[in-house]
């Protein structure tokens, strides 16, 4: 198994990112990302609070316009493609939001046919089969007809990976899988990762600062701070990094207080410095 | 110098402002009217349960507040009127300024509160729950999705409600006409219909799917354009009330100015 995703890992890669620059009006966000996701492989985004690891993942699926750089996936770049083109690469990705993000006024069988209804002209009753065999494979069969407000939280994520699923895509973008879950809902759901991963060689890319749920699921990581990528490798080599800022955060170290009074002044005025370049 | 660049902001935000709306309308009209002949579905299904409720459930709150509004139009000109004992003209006074402006604008206005702030809530709630996000994702055009079906039903069920909000109108005036001035309710009814010319009817009808293409984008408008937290839907949601009676009082200005140098050739 091991040997398998390696050697896929060497053959291709499925989305390449070259000097990525994302602002937000006159703040740059991500300040030149470089890295590469094999396909076949599962990702994960390390990184705290307003390091900009979401905004990369919002810029991977096109939600966000990068100012510079370039994003290759499936061998287009989507830093240059007009919204048709990315709308036909689109239904090849699947995405699950942090908190769901089911249509409340549908059903969760309504949901999850929703992508199938829009861009497929299947018929019902096969639509109504793949439905069935979606909400399986996450666990919620027989779950069609509940409104997505009578689910719990951990089964809201089920049904948004289930709907991310509809269209067999060939890349899944997960946000922040266990924000908001308790610990053993949370592990119910790294085990659906894995199965995910196990049963379809999917490429998934997982933002996440749960430290080990990224252990578990990862087969490389990248850990991002303040726009920047940090560092880069296996599950292994991360463990064994020596880089302070890769310690700091797999330690669980606090930010280091400032006690000089010079340091701390240092510190306001570069702050202030930073929206005018 | 700084009032200058003050006013001068202040104007750009409302053009750039008034840009997005008709931007928004725009793509909503082509969704409606053109897309479908391209192939892309006309989302009949939502637009009819829209129209149901932005419609059909506004029903008995209009009704009773323009039967109001027609016997308040019917007290106001006979107080006028029976200076000159010409209180026979009570039932045109009344369907004249019904048709032509208080049934469009009441209608509106109620619109406005039902649905207007309806729009913007359901959508502006849906962003902040990235649910606009997902559809995006999904490949699926919001303004298509969401914004059509509202479009539709709006441009729709606006001059239905409106025609409707003048019969009641002309009712309101009639209960005081029967009791006051000597009409029976058959006599009250032929002389409001002798009063009116069709272009009274049909102009305010087109204003009426002028407010409804008013009230539609800018509550939609609104909506997509909330921030993040939840208070931020509140926020849009009264932005949309107030921006939308602001809107459609210009919008009525335009179209009655427009029309009075019609007829005036």
């Amino acid at each position: 198994m091991e040997q398998i995703s390696s050697a896929a890992m060497e053959s291709e890669a499925m989305i390449s990112l070259r000097n990525l620059r994302v602002s937000y009006g006159e703040r740059e966000i991500l300040h030149g990302i470089n890295f590469e996701v094999m396909r076949g492989e599962t990702l994960v985004i390390l990184g705290g609070s307003g390091s900009g690891k979401s905004t990369l993942l919002r810029t991977l699926v096109g939600l966000e316009r990068p100012s510079s750089g370039e994003i290759w996936l499936k061998g287009r770049n989507i830093a240059a493609i007009s919204r048709a083109e990315m709308d036909e690469i689109r239904k090849k990705i699947g995405m699950s939001f942090q908190g769901g993000a089911l249509f409340g006024s549908m059903t969760v069988g309504e949901n999850v046919a929703l992508p199938l209804r829009e861009h497929t002209k299947l018929e019902d009753p096969t639509i109504e089969i793949i439905l069935r065999l979606k909400l399986d494979q996450v666990g919620l069969s027989g779950f069609e007809n509940y409104m997505p407000s009578q689910l719990s939280g951990g089964m809201k994520k089920r049904a948004a990976v289930a709907r991310a699923l509809a269209m067999d895509p060939e890349i899944l973008f997960f946000d922040e899988p266990s924000a908001g879950l308790d610990p053993i809902i949370a592990a119910g759901v790294d085990e659906l990762i894995l199965e995910l991963k196990k049963a379809f060689h999917m490429t998934i890319i997982v933002v996440t600062h749960e430290l080990a749920s990224a252990f578990l699921i990862a087969d490389r990581m990248v850990l991002i701070d303040k726009g920047n990528v940090v560092a880069i490798g296996s599950t292994a080599e991360m463990r064994a990094s020596t880089q302070p800022r890769v310690r700091q955060f797999l330690d669980r170290i606090a930010e280091p207080e400032v006690s000089q009074e010079l340091d701390y002044l240092q510190m306001l005025t570069e702050e202030n410095r930073r929206p005018g370049r | 110098m700084e009032l200058a660049t003050q006013i001068g902001e202040t104007v750009t935000d409302g053009l750039a402002y008034l840009g997005g709306l008709a931007s928004l309308g725009t793509r909503a009209a082509y969704f409606t009217f053109v897309a479908p002949f391209q192939g892309k579905q006309l989302r009949l299904q939502r637009a009819v349960s829209q129209a149901m409720q932005t419609g059909v459930r506004a029903l008995p709150i209009l009704s009773l507040i323009t039967f109001f509004i027609g016997l308040i139009l019917a007290l106001q000109s006979a107080y006028e009127l029976r200076k000159f004992g010409a209180m026979n003209y009570v039932a045109s006074a009344v369907a004249i300024s019904m048709t032509r402006e208080l049934g469009p604008l009441i209608t509106a206005i109620v619109v406005i509160g039902r649905s207007g702030s309806a729009f913007a809530a359901e959508i502006g709630t849906m962003k902040v729950t990235e649910e606009i996000d997902a559809l995006e994702t999904m490949a699926i055009d919001p303004v298509h999705f969401l914004v059509m079906p509202k479009f539709l039903a709006m441009i729709v069920m606006l001059p239905c409600l409106t025609i409707w909000a003048n019969a009641m109108g002309v009712l309101g005036g009639g209960l005081f006409g029967v009791a006051q001035a000597d009409f029976t309710w058959w006599r009250y009814i032929q002389a409001s219909l002798d009063a009116l010319f069709l272009r009274d009817i049909v102009t305010g009808l087109i204003k009426s799917v002028m407010f409804g293409i008013t009230i539609t984008a800018v509550g939609c408008y609104e909506g997509l354009a909330t921030g993040a937290g939840a208070e931020q839907v509140g926020r849009a949601t009264t932005r949309a009330v107030v921006v939308s009676i602001f809107m459609v009082i210009l919008v009525d200005l335009v179209f009655t100015a427009l029309f009075f140098f019609i007829s005036a050739r």
